[in-house]
């Protein structure tokens, strides 16, 4: 490296290296936008063909018939269910996520706190396959031997709320054992995502709190929370964000059922489990595979809005 | 604040001794429930864990034997009791050489993405696109990548694969190694930046010759992270690469890989593959954990 | 790794695991799911015998039909035939490898294995989800000497593409007319009622875990893991159980003369016939191109060792061979249908 400690840099010798860094660079940031616009357009181009013969009816039509002849899509059932999942999953992940936050953050001892959190993101890096068939051989009959068998019908009959327990599938693969999967997938984003920004609050914050006598838990939720509630809601979006795109662990326990699902157990679909489920036979340019991609792209326009929502959330503030 | 306001209550309130006692004991026993609360929802995420685990062995490990490492793909030995037991090395042979490629194409893309956002474009509105855009990429459903690969690989190649499941999987190589990347680099303080760049070395030089280094270990431990989360990945490959029962190098064809190979002898149907499929099974999450648990070692040794 | 390295990795990459095929010669097939086993059982055996290696992707039948019709495999496989028209515009010619049944297995604590008897009638009742309860008095009335429980019924299919499903369906399609205009039959059809499940492995979950449940699959599976299963009646009124002698007849009593082999094994009027039996097809291009031509020759030699040497495997792993007339049938075909770009046939018989 040519230098000198008195003489200024002399910018010829490595200009012309500097200018090719710096569009190979620059080059790569456009591929990568240029890969998100291809994506999108594929997806758009793809579903084309469902889009143009069924129109926005598209969105609102439950019938989703394969058969030769009479060939009939629409996405309202995998729509739903990818939303009503996702949202169940968020529901059943968010106090469990806060409790492991604030656990990691405020009350575990020091010692414990790197290998607790180190189990929880390992959590994390389960494949999602694995779920899956943990689910299914696991959860499944856990939730249909002790939950549904014994309880279900007595549930049913509760008051206003009974319906939410009403169905006649007796199988366990329903939208409860969906949603309860996701949940502890994306568990751990949440909850290191809070962690982080828990640990962001400045102490001074925390220990005037306690000086004048607050309990954990009311510096928790007096100064920590509001302080860090929108962060934490961009977190609790990332999660969302995670969960409608699940496609392995919730197509081996959802139930595949092309039909709106009224109650917890009842068996639903999602957008990608009916992409991973019937992409393999659906003939290439025919229409059944030309709606899948139109739900493909409808999938990423719901992820889209809801990631983006999380991160504009979640973007570094000006602390004042 | 409310917060503040809140405090300035509690500790405003009337010295009435026996209702200062009284609340007292109602704040200290809020405080113990919560504690409580927060206890369970860290051992429920324990459990899990544990229990997938538990779960994995108790089914995986009695498969788990050389066979399974060295032989590829048999068909079932039902019925035919002396028929050779079959393994899993086609599926190996064939993550480890997509996630390879997966590696090798979508890690130089990715430092060097990573590269521009931290030295030429921390605050710009095309660097904060490339940013936004990396991160919807990072948490995007994986299934539609494979979507896309169908369609810009897969078919105009006629058939499936390792090429097509590689460039899937280097689409969500990425975003990871971009985050890492930018996260260790702007790391680096400025002054070492300056220091460089006062000696006359020109930026290009600045950033590969010494800024890499600093960042090194961070930028492996990305590596190692995107290297393991590819490795499991399902959906994308199903569309791509789909499978082979053959031990193959011939990446021009379909290729199997260990998650697809898992999710279709699981469905096969003839117990001795579905234990098989379980072995595997465990064999990816004991992988995949392992390299998390070094990658995350590394992370913090360098913090 | 520095470059010094990454060369010496590179030069020894030929030495690593071969696939040890570089020898001999390989076939590529793709298609059905529900042949797997056996296709894999046969390649395994043709391997050694022959030295012709098969490297067969079970991406569903539609994968099959794209992949065949796009020359990008030297056969297709596919459970649902194709009529002469597509065969036509496509330029392949069809024939049957080998039959499979399909047959319902249910849940039903008390019941033993083929015990339970079920009309067409009653099975498109179940299917549409009009039938509550195992102890309807339907159910009861044609099954007066076993006790059914008083548990909901549950009807499971396949939610994943297959030609199982549509084995059954076209099955149904034929026993009622409501349901050939309703559900109608197909590889992935709108289920009126139950629960779906992913592959045969899922289906058979749903029925081991879930009293009262019902669902249909195959019959080499349902053996395999030793499911409880159902008789049906057939068409001549008798009500069979779900056994090879069953599934021989349906074969038999077949008429295999018909064009493209496209014959019908669905709800036979035979006394003896199993009524959901299915032939499953290997679609072959008819015009191969001069560098195709040698694979296209492998191929037939492959399914003619299987028919003269592989109806035992087949037997074993509960799949029913054709009958040798059909085999016959099947050379001849080749030797009809398959051209080289000199017109001569491909197929010259079982010594070449």
């Amino acid at each position: 490296m040519k230098s000198s400690a008195i003489a200024p840099a002399r910018r010829s010798s490595g200009s012309f290296g500097d200018i090719v860094f710096e569009w190979l660079c620059r080059g790569a940031g456009v591929f990568v936008l240029l890969l998100l616009g291809g994506i999108i357009v594929t997806l758009f181009i793809g579903g084309l063909p469902a889009f143009r013969q069924f129109g926005l009816d598209f969105l609102t039509s439950t019938r989703w018939d394969p058969v030769e002849g009479r060939e009939q899509f629409g996405g309202a059932v995998a729509i739903v269910g990818t939303v009503m999942s996702s949202i169940l999953a968020i529901i059943l992940a968010v106090p469990v996520a806060f409790g492991i936050a604030f656990f990691l953050t405020e009350l575990a001892p020091p010692w414990l706190r790197r290998p607790m959190g180190t189990a929880i993101e390992l959590l994390a890096a389960v494949p999602s396959i694995i779920f899956g068939m943990w689910g299914l051989f696991v959860l499944v009959p856990f939730i249909q031997r002790n939950i549904q068998l014994p309880f279900g019908d007595a549930l049913g009959t509760l008051p206003l709320v009974g319906f939410l327990f009403q169905s006649t599938n007796f199988a366990g693969t329903s939208i409860f054992a969906a949603s309860l999967v996701l949940a502890i997938m994306i568990l751990p984003f949440i909850a290191a995502t809070m962690r982080d920004v828990f640990e962001q609050v400045p102490p001074v914050y925390k220990e005037s709190a306690y000086g004048l006598g607050a309990t954990r838990w009311e510096v928790m939720g007096g100064v920590v929370i509001p302080y860090t509630r929108i962060s934490v809601v961009g977190g609790i979006m990332l999660g969302l964000g995670r969960a409608l795109g699940e496609t392995m662990a919730v197509t081996f326990v959802i139930g595949n059922a092309n039909r709106i699902a009224t109650s917890f157990f009842d068996p639903t679909t999602t957008i990608a489990s009916v992409i991973a489920m019937e992409f393999p036979e659906s003939l290439a340019g025919g229409l059944q595979q030309s709606s899948l991609f139109a739900l493909g792209f409808l999938l990423f326009l719901i992820s889209f809005i809801v990631l983006a929502s999380s991160r504009y959330l979640l973007r570094p503030r000006l602390k004042g | 604040m409310s917060a503040t306001t809140d405090l300035h209550a509690i500790a405003m309130r009337p010295r009435d001794e026996s209702a200062r006692r009284a609340r007292g004991r109602r704040r200290h026993l809020v405080d113990q429930a919560v504690r409580l609360f927060c206890l369970i929802a860290t051992a429920i995420g324990v459990f899990f864990l544990a229990s997938i685990l538990v779960t994995l062995i108790w089914r995986g490990a009695p498969a788990i034997d050389l066979t399974v490492f060295i032989t590829d793909f048999r068909p079932t030995t039902y019925g035919e009791p002396d028929a050779e037991k079959g393994g899993l090395l086609h599926a190996i042979l064939g993550s480890f050489v997509q996630a390879g490629m997966g590696v090798a194409v979508g890690t130089p893309i990715g430092i060097l993405v990573g590269t521009y956002l931290s030295e030429y474009a921390r605050q710009t509105a095309l660097g904060n696109a490339v940013r936004f855009v990396s991160d919807v990429l990072l948490s995007a459903p994986s299934i539609l990548v494979g979507l896309f690969i169908y369609q810009l690989v897969v078919l105009p190649m006629g058939g499936f694969s390792g090429i097509a499941g590689g460039l899937a999987l280097s689409i969500i190589v990425i975003p990871v190694v971009v985050r890492t990347t930018e996260d260790m680099l702007t790391l680096i303080p400025n002054t070492l930046r300056e220091a460089v760049v006062a000696l006359g070395a020109p930026k290009w030089k600045m950033i590969t010759l010494v800024a890499y280094r600093a960042a090194l270990s961070g930028m492996v431990t990305g590596i190692l992270l995107a290297f393991a989360r590819i490795a499991g990945e399902t959906a994308p490959l199903l569309l791509t690469s789909f499978g082979n029962n053959v031990v193959t190098w011939d990446m021009s064809k379909a290729m199997a890989s260990l998650p697809v190979t898992i999710y279709q002898q699981a469905n096969s149907g003839f117990p001795d593959l579905i234990q098989i499929a379980w072995a595997g099974a465990l064999m990816i999450t004991t992988g995949v954990l392992l390299v998390n648990i070094i990658a995350r070692t590394l992370l913090r040794k360098r913090i | 790794m520095n470059r010094r390295s990454l060369l010496a990795l590179s030069a020894a990459l030929p030495m690593l695991p071969s696939t040890g095929f570089a020898q001999s010669a390989t076939i590529t097939g793709a298609g059905a799911t529900f042949p797997r086993p056996l296709y894999e059982r046969w390649a395994q055996a043709v391997r050694e015998q022959l030295g012709i290696a098969l490297n067969y992707q079970s991406i569903g039948s539609g994968g099959g039909i794209n992949q065949i019709t796009a020359r990008t495999v030297d056969f297709g496989a596919t459970d649902a035939p194709l009529s002469t028209a597509q065969l036509t515009e496509r330029r392949l010619m069809q024939f049957p490898s080998v039959l499979g049944s399909v047959v319902l297995s249910a849940n039903l604590p008390g019941v033993a294995d083929n015990a339970l008897r079920l009309t067409p009638e009653i099975i498109v009742e179940i299917f549409m989800g009009r039938v509550a309860r195992w102890n309807d008095p339907r159910l009861v009335e044609m099954n007066r000497d076993i006790r059914l429980p008083n548990l909901p019924v549950s009807p499971c299919y396949r939610a994943d593409g297959s030609g199982t499903t549509w084995v059954f369906t076209t099955y149904l399609s034929r026993v009622s007319e409501a349901w050939r205009t309703g559900p109608g039959a197909g590889t992935a059809i709108s289920w009126p009622a139950g629960n779906g499940a992913r592959g045969n492995e899922g289906v058979s979950n749903i029925i081991r875990n879930t009293p009262g449940a019902i669902g249909y699959i195959e019959n080499a599976y349902a053996v395999v893991n030793r499911m409880t299963t159902t008789q049906i009646r057939n068409k001549s009124g008798r009500f069979l159980a779900p056994e090879m002698p069953a599934f021989l007849a349906a074969a038999a009593a077949a008429d295999w003369t018909v064009p493209n082999f496209a014959a019908d094994t669905i709800d036979l009027a035979d006394p003896a016939a199993w009524p959901i039996t299915s032939p499953t097809y290997i679609l072959l291009p008819t015009d191969p191109p001069a560098d195709k031509v040698a694979a296209s020759r492998n191929t037939m030699r492959f399914f003619d060792w299987a028919f003269r040497n592989g109806g035992d495997m087949a037997r074993r792993l509960e799949y029913i061979a054709l009958p040798s007339v059909a085999h016959d049938m099947i050379r001849a075909a080749w030797a009809r249908q398959v051209r080289d770009p000199s017109g001569a046939a491909v197929w010259t018989g079982s010594a070449a």
